[in-house]
């Protein structure tokens, strides 16, 4: 029987692609996107998936790699994933793998308390699971031209100002926080700092990017007179900023998530990050640390604002979230909906 | 129609001026960042290890997406072609679809299906299998995106065939699958390959719906084209031009497929019976 | 030709099930694209009614829904104009031009068909963004989102008009000019006319296209409210917001266009080729 020399031709060309994608596949992966790159990562044992908000990024993965040289870390392998700070809580709630969570704010910790992904009690340690944070800044153009010296700057006619969607960001809240606290005493003239987000945001603000890092992206490429950020994020992309005399202390969270299978290394590699060693390196990245003494090692990095409003003084996360924040109620959502929708 | 040389001149550059600054220009650029600092870097940029997680899922995923889209869509471009029934028509118009879905919708669709609060969420949350966030998820995005390929290659070759061959067979004492094997399938594997040609593509290139149910952790779930727009995300531009450029030789490959097997399908159908 | 019979007497015909009964064939292929392709998007028609009717009409009204329908719309719209006027160019100058290289061009122009979305917005971005090497800032601009839809729906003008200008009957052409039309005429009243099915076919194919891309316009368009943020983007967004009814409602509305377009497409397409058929 003679074979038809195009269906055997056909064959021998499927035969090769296959060959070779097999051949491909054949090579090991890993996470590490680094070129020329660190094998060592795929020869983990094990691989802690950390799920976290945008902007600490750069300090992530130095404290990983520090995190991997230590006697609790040997053979563990971290892989991180960055994104808006409510998105990727939302995410972890619905199914997304993590086994360390760390988020902007505490609400965004608490949705996976509620949702069984994080036990109830994972700050109530003396360090209340909060290994790190910043302040509220404002980063302005090299020489800052329209002199922007304080809240009230913001406000002034044509001023652009650049800050994330409070429905997706955690750093949106905090950047929110700020002059509301300021405009309000602390909370106690709740109608003038609404008052003055009002403003704010329907005439000052017309991009909504979707997490902090997108926001400084946005600030960089040329958008924009004012950025509301991180003081880390100034300082990490270089951008000129001004802390007001007033502002807002910012505090990101860590947990552990219950339902993950590395409980063990994930717990040491939380309990890691309040150490001297991992403290100096989020220092070294430009965050803020905890811990007194390293604190007082970067005092001059760091320096104190004249009235550092916490989120104490608005009466706690519970209550602001769901006064200010509330999804359908929120007072400033309800601006935000109504001014960039 | 005759055009004075002038006028025929005119025309041809505007054609290819157009055709020059809207697709030449910009891949020429992309392809000369991504080379002028050498073919080493190249190399390189797209061997990382996550680079090669990333080649591995996408081929993974197509392993997966080709065969079951050959094995229902022959079926299907079978049951189109010969038979009469009711509600063809609405056969017909499900099949193009996906035509019309725009990849950020079929993303929502699935999420709003199998996700964890959608209207199959019992499979994750009683039986314990993750789509969304899972494998199974982005291969089901990926095939939602290929269903029409095979089904509307195979078709037409089909019609045009007829049933003479295997008519002919079935009188000769064939079992339905020795008819199947011997002649219906080589007579379609050239519109066959077509189709799978695009399937491949068109996995491969998936962003969109991807970008929504996958969770797009580094070395683990993340497609060469989520890798691409990471790259982008995280300013490591030159990666992300090198990664583009892998994706366009494989894209320029198809073209060339195309051509081959636009070539062969025009061929008169060559008698199956000579074997 | 004998028909042959088998041994009940029966003439095996076309309609006879060869491999297995054809319903049971119609049943599997049904299933598989109600699995693939049919449930899913009954799961968004079934989420975009979760909420009920207010919820739904006030997903697609809110501000930024309805400014995003706004930008999609428009720039869609211009998109498929100018792709049409060239693509009917270029098609003309493929069928009708002899060069060295048009195979080539011929080429060529499949290629944004077959590139991924992301690479095709990272194509337009190396050219209209920053670090542009003609200067060009396009990026945040709905001039951006513009040449990136542009790029990704060329083909199909073209693709759809080729064949039919290759088939295009010459004879008609030169008996009117034999009859002494000149070339404005006989374009407008002879080959436009024959080729309107083929123009409006693209046209509808890159339209429906273009208000669903999102791959290509990610990167360029910066998703800037009103000006450039598209609704696949918005959707997107809802999506994360885990606003699903809104997602859903939204989505519902850019199906509905499409599915409107493409029905219309069939049903003109059918009508001309009755017409046609009738005319002999």
């Amino acid at each position: 029987m003679q074979r038809n020399p195009t269906k055997a031709s056909w064959w021998r060309a499927t035969g090769a692609l296959v060959m070779s994608a097999t051949v491909l596949t054949a090579c090991a992966g890993g996470p590490s996107d680094v070129v020329g790159g660190e094998r060592g990562a795929s020869d983990a044992e094990t691989t802690l998936t950390l799920v976290a908000f945008a902007v600490p990024e750069p300090g992530w993965s130095k404290v990983a790699r520090a995190f991997e040289g230590t006697e609790e870390g040997k053979g563990v392998a971290v892989t991180g994933s960055y994104g808006a700070s409510a998105d990727q809580s939302r995410a972890v709630a619905s199914g997304k793998p993590a086994d360390v969570v760390n988020f902007s704010v505490e609400p965004d910790i608490t949705r996976l308390v509620k949702a069984g992904e994080v036990n109830e009690d994972w700050n109530a340690g003396a360090t209340k699971g909060v290994p790190f944070g910043s302040v509220v800044t404002l980063a302005v153009r090299p020489g800052n031209p329209k002199n922007i010296r304080d809240w009230n700057d913001l406000l002034r006619p044509g001023i652009e100002v650049v800050t994330p969607s409070p429905l997706s960001s955690g750093a949106a809240k905090w950047n929110l926080l700020a002059p509301y606290s300021w405009a309000s005493n602390g909370g106690q003239d709740a109608a003038a700092g609404i008052g003055f987000v009002t403003e704010l945001v329907s005439d000052h603000i017309t991009l909504r990017p979707g997490s902090g890092r997108e926001a400084t992206d946005v600030f960089k490429q040329g958008s924009g007179d004012v950025l509301l950020a991180y003081e880390s994020e100034a300082l990490n992309f270089d951008l000129e900023y001004v802390n007001p005399p007033q502002t807002f202390k910012i505090e990101n969270p860590v947990a552990v998530v219950s339902t993950s299978r590395h409980q063990e290394e994930a717990t040491d590699f939380v309990n890691f990050q309040f150490t001297p060693e991992a403290q100096k390196l989020w220092a070294e990245a430009n965050f803020r640390p905890v811990d007194p003494g390293v604190q007082a090692d970067f005092v001059d990095k760091f320096p104190a604002p004249k009235r550092l409003w916490t989120i104490e003084d608005l009466g706690g996360w519970e209550q602001v979230d769901s006064q200010l924040f509330d999804k359908d109620n929120g007072s400033i959502t309800k601006i935000y909906k109504q001014a960039t929708g | 129609m005759t055009l004075s040389p002038l006028t025929r001149h005119i025309v041809r550059w505007i054609a290819i001026g157009y055709i020059a600054v809207l697709v030449v220009v910009p891949v020429g650029l992309i392809l000369w960042r991504t080379l002028s600092p050498g073919i080493g870097s190249f190399f390189a940029s797209i061997s990382t290890p996550a680079a090669i997680s990333a080649l591995n899922l996408s081929l993974l995923v197509v392993a997966i997406v080709v065969p079951l889209n050959v094995l229902f869509g022959v079926p299907t471009a079978l049951v189109l072609a010969r038979n009469r029934f009711r509600g063809k028509s609405i056969l017909q118009a499900a099949i193009d679809l996906p035509f019309a879905v725009s990849p950020v919708i079929v993303g929502a669709a699935l999420i709003l299906l199998w996700g964890s609060a959608g209207l199959f969420g019992f499979v994750e949350n009683h039986l314990g299998l993750k789509i969304i966030f899972g494998f199974p998820g982005i291969v089901l995005a990926c095939i939602f995106v290929t269903v029409p390929f095979v089904i509307r290659e195979v078709e037409p070759v089909l019609h045009e065939l007829g049933t003479d061959q295997e008519e002919a067979a079935a009188t000769l004492g064939a079992q339905w699958w020795q008819t199947f094997w011997r002649i219906t399938l080589p007579s379609i594997r050239w519109g066959l390959t077509y189709g799978i040609v695009l399937t491949v593509a068109r996995t491969l290139g998936e962003f969109g719906a991807v970008l929504m149910v996958a969770a797009n952790l580094p070395g683990e779930s993340q497609t060469l084209t989520l890798l691409v727009a990471d790259r982008y995300n995280r300013g490591a531009e030159y990666g992300a031009y090198a990664l583009s450029t892998l994706l366009m030789t494989v894209a320029v490959l198809v073209l060339i497929a195309q051509v081959i097997l636009d070539a062969r399908r025009s061929r008169p159908a060559e008698p199956a019976l000579g074997e | 030709m004998t028909a042959a019979v088998d041994e009940h007497g029966r003439r095996p015909g076309l309609i006879k099930p060869r491999y297995g009964s054809t319903s049971l064939r119609v049943g599997a292929a049904t299933m598989w694209l109600s699995i693939i392709v049919l449930l899913p998007l009954a799961a968004i028609l079934w989420q975009s009614a979760g909420g009920g009717w207010d919820a739904f009409w006030g997903a697609v009204t809110s501000p930024a829904a309805l400014a995003s329908f706004r930008v999609t719309l428009t720039i869609a719209a211009g998109v498929t104009v100018i792709n049409t006027v060239f693509g009917l160019v270029v098609a003309w100058v493929l069928t009708r031009d002899e060069f060295p290289g048009k195979r080539l061009v011929d080429a060529v122009i499949d290629l944004p068909f077959a590139l991924p979305t992301i690479v095709a917005s990272l194509v337009m971005l190396a050219l209209y963004g920053p670090g542009s090497p003609v200067g060009i800032q396009l990026q945040h601009t709905k001039w951006g989102v513009g040449i990136a839809l542009l790029f990704v729906t060329l083909p199909f003008v073209v693709r759809s008009v080729q064949p039919v200008l290759l088939e295009l009957d010459r004879e008609v052409e030169e008996a009117a000019a034999s009859l002494g039309a000149n070339n404005y005429s006989i374009a407008t009243r002879v080959i436009l006319p024959a080729l309107l099915p083929a123009l409006l076919s693209g046209a509808g194919l890159a339209f429906s296209r273009a208000i669903g891309e999102f791959g290509s316009v990610v990167l360029i368009g910066g998703a800037v409210p009103g000006e450039t943020e598209v609704s696949s983007q918005w959707i997107r967004t809802l999506i994360e917001n885990d606003d699903q009814v809104g997602a859903a409602a939204i989505s519902i509305v850019l199906l509905t266009i499409s599915f409107a377009i493409l029905v219309s497409l069939r049903t003109t397409g059918a009508r001309v080729a009755k017409r046609e058929e009738m005319a002999g």
